[in-house]
């Protein structure tokens, strides 16, 4: 985060920072990892930070909370280049990527009206991720473009 | 085949069409020899959309196997009417049944329904998705009449809501086939089935109209455009009379083009072509009957 004139939020003691997040997209990443500030948890937002990497970029810390690997890999959908950091006691004690994970379950909601997985049924939506977008496995609907527009909230 | 369920066209390998195409085969040279094979069985039949032909052949079949049927009835009358869930009407279900055939208005219903159930479940039309065993019988009567391989074929009317054609188009790839597309603009493959046939290596050549393709065919296949997918009376008019055949339009055809369509027709096809030796139709309904049989005697096994 470089030297204290760039500093925008303060350093957390313990929990996740979740960084490079594509500009704009840190509402987005925070309803996906189904956090919303009722449970108590303290979190911190920074959007449309300059970065070099991506001239623009978000950043979420969220303390207290040490998010899995498995947690964060939906998040590639939206932003692929972000980077995760555990802290503990002031200190990165791992560092992560986002992989794209094969599937992702009841994060997103099918766009096509007519597919079962949109009513009142009891299952989840399960999408295939593909190598350009995602794929409900019930009714076949791809999306490519605009994921962040689909997550079910 | 070694699969419990029938969803889609896409858990059909070449290996699984040609087993059942084999056996529907030896069924309809000899109904006789399986008319006790499936004695004290049972098929469920869940019908929540109305049909015919599907449904009857299935009844059909299984009577012709030794089994019998065990049918929910319309939508109207049971317990769907009272809110129930697709998940909890399909446990219920199986346990009346060896087996089960389901139709269901919803795009995946047959997927979702399967993940509940233990007993082989066969989907019989999904909304616009997939209707795998109409594409059995349609490839059976392709391959007994023109073959499978080398084969030019053109799918023409109604791309983007139907069904049939969505489950055909994927299951010709596992052949040597060149598939042509016709349907207006507005009724195009979706993007869905587009990728798919791509997946599979197969071109997807798209056209608006028949002329010009028509003679390098040996199979037609025609589906209904319905009225319901046009905002107007006038514009479903006017599209849909593009997409109508008769003899005239077949003059330029070759002489032993087969001409199919899964039925209904209502006026895409004129009835003076069912006099010809282009029309095939009838027999492809009727095909449904040892086509299903052979399906059912291999699920049941």
């Amino acid at each position: 985060m470089g030297n204290d004139k760039q500093l925008r939020v303060s350093k957390i003691e313990n929990g996740t920072v979740i960084d490079h997040i594509t500009g704009g997209q840190a509402l987005n990443v925070l309803a996906i990892l189904g956090i919303d500030g009722t449970a108590g948890e303290v979190v911190s937002i920074g959007m449309n930070v300059p970065s070099e990497r991506l001239g623009r970029k978000d950043v979420v810390k969220v303390e207290g909370r040490e998010l899995s690997q498995s947690e964060l890999d939906v998040l590639s959908l939206i932003a692929p280049e972000a980077t995760i950091n555990i802290i503990r006691d002031y200190d990165v004690v791992e560092k992560h990527v986002v992989h794209r994970p094969e599937r992702v379950t009841g994060v997103l909601q099918c766009p096509n009206h007519n597919c079962i997985s949109t009513e009142d049924e009891p299952v989840e939506s399960k999408f295939a991720v593909t190598d350009d977008g995602v794929r409900c496995e019930y009714c076949d609907t791809i999306i490519r473009e605009d994921l962040a527009a689909h997550i079910l909230v | 085949m070694d699969h419990n369920h029938l969803i889609s066209a896409k858990g059909l390998s070449r290996a699984d069409i040609e087993a059942v195409l084999d056996r529907a085969g030896e069924v309809a040279a000899d109904p006789g020899a399986a008319a006790d094979r499936h004695e004290g069985s049972l098929l469920g039949l869940m019908f929540f959309e109305p049909s015919t032909r599907t449904k009857m052949s299935f009844a059909a079949a299984m009577k012709r196997l030794g089994g019998d049927i065990v049918d929910m009835g319309p939508v109207g009358s049971s317990s769907v009417k009272k809110g129930e869930s697709l998940a909890d009407t399909v446990r219920v279900v199986e346990g009346y049944a060896d087996a089960l055939v389901m139709r269901h208005p919803s795009e995946g219903s047959a997927k979702m329904a399967s993940e509940f159930v233990d007993v082989p479940l066969i989907n019989a039309g999904d909304g616009a998705g997939q209707h795998p065993t109409q594409t059995l019988l349609d490839l059976y009567t392709i391959r007994e009449s023109a073959g499978l391989d080398d084969l030019t074929i053109g799918i023409m009317g109604d791309l983007k809501y139907g069904r049939t054609v969505h489950s055909l188009a994927y299951a010709l790839t596992n052949f040597d086939t060149r598939q042509h597309f016709i349907s207006p603009e507005s009724l195009k493959l979706p993007r869905n089935v587009r990728y798919d046939l791509h997946e599979a290596g197969s071109g997807v050549k798209e056209h608006t109209e028949l002329e010009g393709i028509l003679p390098s065919l040996d199979v037609l296949y025609v589906t209904r455009i319905q009225r319901e997918r046009f905002p107007d009376e006038s514009e479903y008019r006017q599209v849909a009379g593009e997409y109508q055949i008769d003899t005239d339009t077949l003059a330029d055809a070759r002489e032993d083009l087969r001409v199919m369509h899964p039925l209904p027709r209502v006026d895409e096809i004129d009835h003076e072509i069912d006099k010809t030796d282009h029309a095939r139709y009838f027999q492809q309904a009727h095909n449904g009957v040892p086509v299903r049989m052979a399906l059912l005697d291999l699920m049941l096994d």
